[in-house]
């Protein structure tokens, strides 16, 4: 056991400090934990979200010595423990309290993709899926909604771009536009609407991601290599124009 | 008296985990005004944490299952305690349920045609589990979530309930506060879909996220709503047990589903030693039929690693006292033994990943370290089979919150479905309900007043008690009193803990102002982890007999006189009153669904 020096941002929309506060270290303990008995024993009012505790909830992100990460994940004995350990919000969003910010946006966005439009059922009243057919797309479904992503992408972080989907919503408009149910073209969308041009593929976001999913390799590119092809490449253009054939 | 903002709406459903989203999903296809209230953000309330699958009878992995079967085993695994009409429903709702999801985008794991595949589980006959590997719960939420933010529901997140609204014996809303600002907020309704989940948190040791706190089991007590069987709490036989900030954090059945073995500190699978009578005829009783059975031989008995979780974990309990446990008090889970790495990485991926992360370990190599963890509430608010009302007018609940389709012990997979067949059924007769009343009844200005001077008291500064050490001191009392073995001597002295502790929960104090106050929203938590623990012991205390997840040392047998009987608790002047009422007999065309006979091997 041993005690450990936690800085962690407290203070409201923005205006704030580190506080100092020293936390009793035990074998395989978390950030989280330290940030609960930092809660229990010095700062009840010590602004936090947390659910599960156990990296599939996505609520507890934050910046730990300045990489975004999910505190429930994050073992102290990976930080270097002969200094401070640093605990900041995210920084690309609206400051709420303390470790707290206003991810509002994201739900927004959300709101903006077209839900599944799937096809008919076959005769016997089933769906027929091959496994290999839709591993890809479940390797996005594993997104826990954190939204690390969105907070290290620079497009949404230094550029603030707002026509901008951000990693998140690209892979969960691949995971539509990959399903094998679905009807809709979101070609257009993409392009106008989400921005994906935007992207310029430094794979910030799939560094961060803390289900190690491939966003940039599995979903942004491929992605960005249909808007092209049904948008920017004259062959393409011609065939669609004389057979008018959707998706 | 603060002037508060006012929600109006048909339907308010509380909680947006599965049941909750599926209540307010078919509450809207009705056509009416629909509010939903959640915790914390949306798509972050406990359902995401479900992992191993969720039961229906489809008949893809094996087709002898059926809707019959399922009910069987479910009474079976409850230990006959079940609402036999709400199993009755469930199973024969259960397959729709599970299909209508893949219209709104969920992708299931697949059989070779092309169908949604099956997993084999605790309890269940046949392999029943839809699933997509072992984050199923994922899954679910999201899917529901993505479909549900497109029918016209208003979702208030981080928002949390303090009582509900009655007034003239009816439900007309409820009160609450916006975490991010403290404000109050009045939220109007013709009625009430409860959908709050469970209350392991008031266990030390436990797989639920903060949010498990019983606040609906306490909301719908307060209403004057009956609650049942809540002596029934699940402990989940695999939960971590290494290192000790991970304690409880769940390993999913499904670990056992996919082959693993439990096995002591001399390397014996003990299960083996546990086989009751009742489960005899159709578990293997040697390791080389149990082995027959993974490699898909039709003919071989189910392995012991799959009898149900009440007495997986008794056992594993037991071979801990008998001094074999393992190095940090559990036992081993292996499935290394059993699999090869790639099929553990495709169908335990997030296991793998927990162990490598959380505990240096890599299970496709080495043993887990696991032992028992609070899991899921099997008792809860009393409802009606079909329509999910309470005792208390236009108050319905859903899901973990509401009681009678587990029984005694609920089996894995059941969990997930109930979200869906009585999410269902809750939000469908909201909806009916709300449209039969003319108008919303207005709640008095005492009643608010009331519940504001309530809802600020912690802020007092005379009162001094710490709310985080509190609530400590009450997971440590259930734990030790009242948690997976109890006696009544230990449930004496817990109950008088607890009065203790109650008196203390009227002197928390929170520092600090109204503003995402954790400090604060854990003191108004508390108050509702204080009613249910009560509720918990007295039902326990009265039950003399050990059954399913109720095991008494001073009653180790199961009475066959109590098998007819629930327990109830209810509200009077002010006290906790507890009742025992026989159940209505099974009817015939059940009955006969018990003794089936099951095909070939039996």
């Amino acid at each position: 056991m041993s005690e450990t020096l936690f800085k962690v941002f407290r203070g409201e929309r923005a205006k704030g400090e580190l506080c100092e506060y020293s936390v009793e270290v035990t074998e395989g303990m978390v950030v989280l934990d330290a940030i609960n008995q930092i809660q229990a024993r010095h700062a009840n009012d010590l602004a936090v979200r947390w659910n599960c505790k156990a990296g599939k909830c996505g609520s507890c992100s934050a910046e730990v010595n300045g990489k975004p990460s999910l505190m429930c994940m994050t073992r102290m004995d990976e930080l270097p423990l002969d200094k401070p350990v640093k605990i900041e919000p995210m920084r690309s969003f609206p400051h709420i309290r303390d470790l707290v910010t206003d991810v509002s946006r994201n739900y927004e966005i959300n709101q903006l993709i077209r839900p599944l439009k799937p096809k008919p059922r076959e005769a016997d009243g089933t769906y027929r899926m091959q496994q290999k057919d839709i591993e890809r797309i479940q390797e996005f479904h594993k997104c826990i909604e954190c939204f690390l992503c969105q907070n290290v992408c620079h497009v949404m972080r230094d550029q603030q771009v707002k026509e901008f989907a951000g990693p998140r919503f690209l892979i969960r408009i691949a995971s539509l536009a990959m399903h094998p149910l679905d009807t809709l073209n979101r070609l257009k969308e993409l392009k106008d609407v989400f921005g994906i041009g935007y992207c310029n593929i430094t794979k910030c976001c799939t560094e961060v991601c803390p289900e190690d999913i491939a966003i940039t390799d599995n979903a942004i590119i491929p992605l960005k290599e249909r808007v092209a092809g049904a948008f920017y490449d004259p062959l393409a253009w011609l065939w669609r124009s004389l057979t008018s054939v959707s998706k | 008296m603060e002037s508060y903002e006012i929600k109006e709406h048909d339907v308010l459903v509380i909680g947006a985990g599965g049941a909750g989203l599926r209540a307010a999903i078919e509450a809207s296809a009705q056509g009416v005004s629909v509010g939903l209230v959640c915790k914390s953000l949306l798509g972050k309330a406990h359902t995401v944490m479900a992992e191993g699958g969720m039961a229906a009878s489809l008949g893809n992995t094996d087709p002898r299952d059926n809707w019959e079967v399922h009910f069987r085993d479910t009474i079976r695994g409850g230990k006959h305690l079940n609402n036999w009409r709400m199993v009755e429903i469930f199973c024969r709702e259960a397959a729709e349920r599970v299909a209508e999801l893949e219209e709104w985008g969920a992708l299931f794991d697949r059989t070779k045609e092309g169908l949604i595949a099956q997993r084999n589980f605790g309890g269940h006959r046949y392999p029943r589990l839809a699933h997509v590997g072992d984050r199923t719960g994922l899954e679910l939420i999201r899917t529901l979530q993505n479909h549900g933010i497109h029918q016209g529901i208003d979702i208030y997140m981080e928002c949390c309930i303090v009582e509900l609204l009655k007034e003239e014996g009816r439900v007309c809303g409820a009160f609450g506060f916006w975490r991010e600002s403290g404000q109050f907020v009045v939220f109007r309704a013709k009625s009430v879909v409860l959908a709050t989940g469970g209350l392991g948190k008031i266990f030390r040791v436990t797989s639920n996220s903060w949010e498990g706190t019983g606040d609906g089991h306490a909301l719908a007590y307060r209403t004057g709503a009956e609650l049942t069987d809540m002596e029934f709490v699940q402990f989940h036989p695999t939960g971590m047990v290494w290192p000790p900030s991970v304690q409880g954090i769940l390993v999913t059945e499904g670990v056992r589903g996919e082959g693993g073995v439990l096995k002591n500190s001399e390397g014996r699978r003990f299960m083996f030693d546990y086989i009751p009578e009742t489960f005899a005829a159709e578990t293997s009783d040697t390791e080389e039929e149990a082995s027959r059975w993974l490699s898909g031989d039709p003919e071989a008995r189910r392995p012991p690693e799959l009898l149900t979780r009440d007495v997986v974990a008794r056992a594993i309990r037991s071979e801990r006292l008998a001094g074999r446990g393992s190095p940090h008090g559990g036992v081993f889970l292996d499935i290394a033994g059993q699999r090869d790495a790639e099929h553990i990485k495709r169908k335990i991926p997030s296991m793998y990943h927990q162990f490598k992360k959380l505990s240096n370990l890599d299970i496709t190599t080495t043993p887990m370290e696991v032992g028992p963890t609070c899991h899921y509430m099997m008792g809860g608010v009393r409802v009606e089979p079909e329509t999910a009302m309470s005792t208390v007018e236009g108050l319905f609940a859903a899901g973990e919150v509401a009681g009678g389709l587990h029984g005694a012990n609920r089996l894995g997979g059941n969990s997930l479905t109930d979200l869906l067949v009585f999410g269902t059924r809750a939000g469908f007769h909201a909806a009916k309900y709300s449209r039969e009343q003319s108008d919303t009844i207005e709640p008095s200005k005492q009643l608010l007043k009331k519940l504001e001077k309530l809802a600020l008291e912690p802020f007092d500064p005379e009162r001094t008690e710490n709310p985080y050490a509190l609530m400590a001191d009450l997971q440590e009392t259930m734990e030790q009193h009242i948690g997976i073995i109890r006696t009544s001597d230990e449930m004496e002295k817990g109950i008088e803990l607890l009065k203790a502790l109650k008196i203390r929960g009227e002197r928390v104090h929170t520092q600090g102002n109204r503003q995402y106050n954790p400090a604060w929203h854990y003191t108004l938590d508390l108050r509702n982890m204080l009613c249910v623990a009560e509720a918990i012991s007295l039902s326990a205390l009265k039950r003399e007999e050990s059954r399913g997840g109720h095991t008494r040392e001073d009653f180790p047998e199961s009475s066959d006189s109590l098998e007819k009987v629930n327990t109830f608790i209810r509200e009077q002047n002010g006290s906790m009153i507890h009742e025992n009422r026989e159940r209505e007999p099974m009817p015939e065309h059940l009955k006969i669904l018990m003794n089936l006979p099951l095909k070939k091997e039996q």
